[in-house]
């Protein structure tokens, strides 16, 4: 069992907590650095894409599982993101310049929609979230001069200080690079007044309000911010696909992204890394085991969607915490190590809001 | 002059006068109780002061600052904090960060900065910590500090709400009903705070309240209200013998009780 003694208020405010935690995550580091030089092309490709789902994750993460506002509109800011990014690279822009201009104009974007949809929650503001999902889907058919509508829009190479990012490995480092990135700016928002901002207005409006919290303002930037993340990763995710087709920013990705959120941990960085993994990697396991399934259940359509939301189900009413729950627990097993009960996971009934009796 | 003035305040919902026409002040330095029946418009007051509501009529002045018509968010920002009747703390979050979002408003670096955490955020940081520790050895809370709310026994939480209030450095202090869902021990634990708040820190306190025994302790002053109307104002002694005071409890006269 590990003890911190604090001593100092600069261990709170840093990222690592103790020695442990520096040489876990930079062993995790280096073997992610190493992985392309090892792995098959096929495996750097695939955890390429996963990289792609976790920024766009850790975005939604910071929407939903910080601020507590949904968005079902996710899979538009990919797409802004992803155009914008292309169409400037088309145009001779280089790629150093579309990569930011992407995040930076999704981000706006975000914050147009943000503003108008504040006055909302829950329901409602899913609701608008996926009205105006389907309005930039329709936008990117329509407006065939920039987008090529349904013909697509084949993405250019992108290069950047001269190396050229084509096939897997390119996609993988850029797209690393940019996670780890897009991780550090969350993990120090967190740790800042903004983030604890978030955590308010998620827990009690009207206590974030007299705490001199200003509502509008704060969800029009975490709405900003989680669009201009969730843009970047669009922009990488157009060299990804290496073809854009406005069908495939449709509502179903919106919905991947949010089991990724639900998945791996409600209001944890890492869950929505697990998220990612899991999201990315379910439809290449039930790849290959689909053809050794009894019943011909493997042959059935929709046997991919149907088991995303079972599985978005079962943890919302048996793991609520996630995947980011079952690892904490797990750990906490080990460092408690014989002393951890049944018990001591169970997750307790609060009666905060009873009222006086007498 | 006073530190707080209400004067002529009312609001109304529908065809009710929650608070009707309601005039007091609130000098520097004192412990200033609102009492009265169930509905008497007292909850109400509070949330016109921290500006949840609008006046429909009449001004409210705050250091000789006219703030009627400012927006709740700045409220904090004035020197004005305040508790509710049911605790409104962030559940998900540890001790120590709720007492940091008390400090959000005296909060000043840019959010690009915030986003780098460079080291003017840190140096921010450091500080809105060192103030919170303040707090937290002022109310003892420090085998808390890094619980979470949620797993906190509820009279805990009670002093968290005071506390955080208290990270906001407030000039003026609104309490309502310290005292509710607290055991008799726990109460008087609050009526010290209380007195603390007030000599030590020299806050001054505009508290709602059911236990006479904790207004009796902590007041100076004492307003009553009923149907969102003034009956009487003046010390805890007077206002508990004033003859309009005991019939909106009882719905007698002082001789019966007697």
């Amino acid at each position: 069992m590990r003890y911190l003694f604090r001593t100092d208020y600069r261990q709170d405010i840093s990222v690592a907590r103790h020695g442990g935690d520096l040489f876990w995550y930079g062993l995790l580091l280096f073997v992610m650095f190493v992985i392309p030089l090892v792995m098959g092309e096929f495996y750097v490709g695939e955890l390429g894409g996963v990289f792609i789902f976790a920024i766009a994750g850790v975005a939604l993460m910071l929407l939903v599982g910080y601020t507590g506002l949904i968005s079902l509109g996710h899979a538009a800011f990919l797409g802004i993101g992803a155009y914008v990014n292309s169409v400037l690279l088309s145009r001779g822009v280089p790629f150093a310049i579309t990569l930011p201009a992407a995040g930076l104009f999704t981000a706006i974007c975000g914050a147009a929609i943000g503003l108008p949809t504040l006055r909302m929650s829950g329901l409602y503001l899913a609701i608008a979230t996926l009205a105006f999902g389907s309005i930039v889907g329709t936008v990117f058919q329509k407006w065939e001069s920039v987008t090529g509508g349904f013909d697509g829009f084949a993405v250019p190479t992108p290069s950047i200080l001269g190396i050229n990012l084509d096939g897997a490995t390119g996609i993988y480092y850029a797209s690393f690079v940019v996670l780890l990135f897009v991780i550090w700016v969350a993990v120090n928002i967190l740790r800042s007044p903004m983030g604890r901002a978030m955590v308010a207005i998620r827990d009690s409006e009207v206590s974030a309000q007299s705490m001199g919290i200003h509502l509008a303002r704060y969800k029009a930037m975490a709405f900003a911010i989680s669009a201009g993340m969730t843009g970047l990763a669009g922009a990488l995710f157009a060299h990804y696909v290496r073809f854009l087709a406005p069908d495939a920013f449709d509502v179903l990705l919106s919905v991947q992204f949010v089991t990724i959120v639900f998945v791996g941990g409600l209001g944890s960085i890492q869950g929505a890394i697990f998220g990612a993994l899991f999201v990315r990697l379910l439809p290449q396991f039930i790849a290959i085991v689909r053809d050794d399934l009894p019943f011909g259940i493997g042959r059935l359509p929709g046997l991919e969607p149907s088991l995303f939301g079972l599985v978005l189900v079962l943890v919302i009413l048996f793991q609520p915490d996630g995947i980011n729950g079952l690892w904490q627990k797990a750990k906490h097993w080990f460092t408690a190590y014989p002393f951890k009960r049944q018990q001591s996971s169970r997750r307790q009934k609060s009666y905060a809001k009873s009222e006086r009796l007498r | 002059m006073s530190l707080f003035e209400a004067q002529g305040i009312s609001v109304r919902f529908g065809g009710i006068r929650a608070v009707d026409d309601v005039t007091f002040n609130v000098e520097k330095g004192e412990v200033f109780s609102i009492i009265g029946p169930n509905g008497a418009g007292k909850t109400t007051i509070f949330n016109l002061i921290s500006r949840i509501y609008n006046s429909t009529d009449g001004k409210l002045i705050f250091d000789g600052h006219d703030f009627t018509r400012t927006p709740s968010y700045q409220v904090a920002s004035l020197g004005i904090a305040r508790t509710f009747q049911n605790i409104e703390l962030f559940p998900n979050a540890t001790l120590l960060q709720n007492l940091l979002i008390g400090r959000h408003c005296h909060s000043r670096v840019g959010l690009l900065s915030q986003m780098a955490f460079l080291p003017s955020t840190r140096r921010a940081e450091i500080q809105h910590r060192e103030k919170a520790e303040d707090v937290i050895a002022f109310l003892g809370l420090q085998r808390y500090r890094d619980s979470l709310i949620a797993n906190l026994p509820y009279g805990v939480r009670k002093v968290v709400e005071l506390g955080r209030a208290l990270c906001i450095e407030p000039k003026l202090l609104l309490l309502d009903e310290p005292s509710s869902g607290l055991n008799v021990e726990e109460t008087e634990g609050m009526g010290f705070w209380i007195e603390d708040i007030k000599k030590d820190l020299g806050i001054t306190v505009i508290m709602v309240e059911h236990d006479m025994a904790l207004v009796n302790q902590v007041s100076d002053r004492v307003m009553a209200l009923n149907y969102g109307k003034v009956l009487a104002m003046g010390s805890p002694r007077e206002v508990q013998t004033h003859p309009e005071v005991v019939k909106a409890y009882l719905g007698g006269e002082l001789e019966d009780v007697a």
